[in-house]
């Protein structure tokens, strides 16, 4: 019998104390675990590193808001880029690549979001230097859809599976679109906002009625947009003028399917710049912000910021308070075993008349401390990670952050030499009572 | 000789500031594998004899031997180790820990000595006892003739080579008096193992050869803390 099988004995013996001072410990740790998993999981999602675009292009107005709804997808475009930028962009010989997207519409079974784009959204890759693992095959036709590893997995949706878009959300009021989409290709996982995405091709998005924008909007959009070059503004300006006295020149009842160029609008644009020339962001940047109503923003830069500024700072208060926590429960064990000293000195007597030096019975005593503390550790971190299993969906649908069951994070395991280390400190002020119990007053 | 005490002196402060003489023994000893009985009056010391031999209390001056061991010269880690290993203790009230059961308690009586814990002679010792079907009984699942019995095995665990035992008979019936002093005193021969009994009864003092009055050899007036 060694000093755990005989402080665990002890333990047995006063089960329901020892259970709900060992669960007081479960609680504090429980909320720890459940702080660092969300918290790596929400800097993981916010740092992602593995984008394979430098910039992302969209409207003037909050570089945050930008990112977090063309990258994150969880926040409404900010506001439009005229459609025939994109061929401005793919004109100028530092970028590489430039793909459009187009957002706003969710899924009406789920409420996934939708992201009208081309094909060249996969050619980027998942990560740079990584590629898309697709089931099925590719976009071809207007109302084709790839969706994301979650959205198959949560709608249950297979190969050939039809669905609808709602306008907007089923939260803002959204109508149901009348186009029923088809699914051709599911994405393996990426850990990224992507496995929350269905993408359909950008061709479909504008056949979908009410997509394309008003005549005032557009006009007001392109003289905004345009304001710093006046030959362009001309241009562009005439051509929705044409456009408009063509369509003015139909019959009333004429119902027109084609979305033109001049009629469309951009959520943002992601932009590959040329690999050996790091400046290129860098200028691109600095013109956007001079000329064009538009900004070009370093997807990895805001998130960072948002992390450091802010929910680093509230994960850091979290465990302030997980840690008090703890405190509080060692505290607990403090006194439970403290107040069982006293019924216990008979016990500790008996042992030290059979032989025990007072080093062992303070070492039974520690380890009851010690026993109490890592049950409740482990009691506990088992519960942050059901806490997490629970809340991980929940969380998912109103934050839109994809948070895994699963995940693990190995600063958790700072829990348990940190119990350890707790244990010993309440623990050895009854253990040092036990050590200098008077044998012969109390046998 | 098992056990030797010469010059022994002890006393304790009273918490008015006065000092309380409880032992002066000359000389006292028992040779190896004897049966000695002591009788005395309640606080006339007994205990506190017992506790001195066993080194769980220091005398204020003079010497214990047991086996040839100083043991007052012993640290105490040292004379801890030597009680487990040679001294065996059957207490009043068994001193059986609730939470372990009969074999456990036996089991704890030898967690403490270098040999370490043997669960077969625990076993043996049990059977010995007559409680071979009771290893998983805890001390509140046993009666109380069943408890000491219990006791008398966990004190032989580490083939003591003197037991002391403070009026083991004292809080079980006459039924049960009778088996345990048999136990305690057939056990003691069939191991050569020296005893020391307390007692308050002349019934079990009379089934003795060696019967001692605390008071015949002990004369406490004068001792100084």
């Amino acid at each position: 019998m060694n000093l755990f099988s005989i402080a665990w004995k002890s333990l047995k013996q006063r089960a329901l104390p020892s259970m709900l001072t060992s669960f007081n410990v479960a609680l504090g740790v429980m909320l720890m675990v459940a702080v660092l998993v969300c918290a790596g999981v929400v800097n993981r999602a916010f740092t992602q590193s593995s984008i394979p675009y430098n910039l992302v292009i969209g409207p003037r107005g909050s570089e945050l808001q930008l990112v977090l709804s063309s990258v994150y997808r969880i926040d409404k475009a900010i506001a439009k880029l005229p459609y025939n930028f994109l061929a401005e962009l793919k004109a100028d010989k530092r970028i590489t690549r430039a793909v459009p997207l187009v957002f706003g519409d969710t899924t009406e079974e789920g409420g996934f979001p939708v992201v009208g784009t081309t094909e060249e959204y996969f050619d980027m890759g998942a990560g740079p230097g990584e590629e898309y693992k697709l089931k099925g095959k590719k976009m071809k036709g207007d109302f084709d859809a790839i969706i994301g590893h979650t959205v198959a997995l949560q709608n249950g949706w297979k190969l050939g599976h039809q669905f609808r878009l709602v306008h907007g959300s089923e939260d803002t009021g959204g109508h149901v679109h009348d186009e029923t989409f088809l699914v051709v290709g599911i994405l393996a996982p990426t850990q990224t906002a992507n496995d929350k995405t269905v993408f359909i091709d950008i061709d479909g998005f504008f056949s979908i009625e009410g997509h394309d924008v008003k005549f005032d909007e557009v006009r007001t959009q392109l003289t905004q947009f345009w304001g710093s070059d006046p030959e362009k503004m001309a241009l562009e300006l005439g051509k929705l003028d044409a456009l408009q006295e063509e369509r003015a020149a139909l019959p009333p009842d004429a119902h027109v399917h084609d979305t033109p160029d001049i009629l469309k609008s951009l959520a943002a644009v992601l932009v590959q710049t040329r690999e050996k020339s790091p400046f290129d962001p860098i200028n691109i940047t600095a013109e956007m912000r001079n000329g064009y109503q538009a900004q070009a923003v370093n997807p990895l830069l805001p998130m960072k910021k948002l992390n450091d500024d802010v929910i680093g700072w509230v994960k850091d208060v979290l465990i302030i308070m997980s840690v008090l926590i703890l405190i509080v429960s060692g505290v607990s064990i403090f006194v439970s075993i403290y107040n069982s000293m006293s019924d216990r000195r008979r016990e500790i007597s008996i042992m030290r008349a059979l032989g025990a030096p007072r080093s062992s019975v303070f070492g039974i005593i520690l380890a009851e401390s010690v026993l109490l503390c890592l049950i409740g550790g482990v009691l506990g971190w088992l519960l942050g990670h059901g806490l997490v299993f629970v809340a991980a969906p929940i969380i998912t649908k109103q934050t839109g952050l994809l948070l895994d069951p699963w995940a693990f994070e190995w600063t958790e395991l700072i829990v348990f030499p940190f119990l350890f280390v707790l244990a010993v400190i309440v623990g050895f002020l009854p253990a040092l009572t036990a050590y200098r119990t008077d044998v012969a007053k109390n046998l | 000789m098992s056990l030797v005490l010469e010059n022994v002196k002890k006393s304790y402060r009273e918490p008015g500031g006065g000092v309380l003489p409880v032992l002066n023994i000359e000389r006292f000893e028992i040779p190896k594998g004897e049966q000695v009985v002591l009788v005395g009056s309640s606080g006339g010391g007994k205990t506190t004899l017992l506790n001195i031999i066993s080194g769980i209390t220091l005398p204020n001056t003079g010497s214990v031997q047991v086996d040839g061991n100083e043991i007052t010269k012993m640290a105490e880690v040292v004379r801890d180790r030597f009680r487990a290993e040679r001294i065996g203790f059957v207490f009043q009230t068994f001193n059986l820990l609730p939470a372990f059961s009969a074999l456990e308690n036996v089991l704890l009586g030898m967690s403490f000595s270098t040999n370490g814990v043997n669960r077969k002679k625990a076993k043996d010792l049990l059977d010995r006892v007559g409680l071979s079907g009771r290893l998983n009984h805890k001390p509140t699942q046993m009666s109380v003739g069943e408890q000491q019995r219990v006791a008398v095995a966990r004190s032989m665990a580490n083939s003591p080579s003197l037991l002391l035992a403070d009026e083991p008979t004292a809080n079980v019936d006459t039924s049960n008096q009778d088996t345990i002093l048999d136990l305690i005193r057939t056990t003691c021969s069939e191991s050569q193992v020296s005893l020391l009994m307390v007692t308050h009864s002349p019934d079990v003092a009379s089934q003795f050869d060696r019967v001692e009055q605390l008071a015949d050899f002990n004369k406490p007036e004068g001792v100084t803390a």
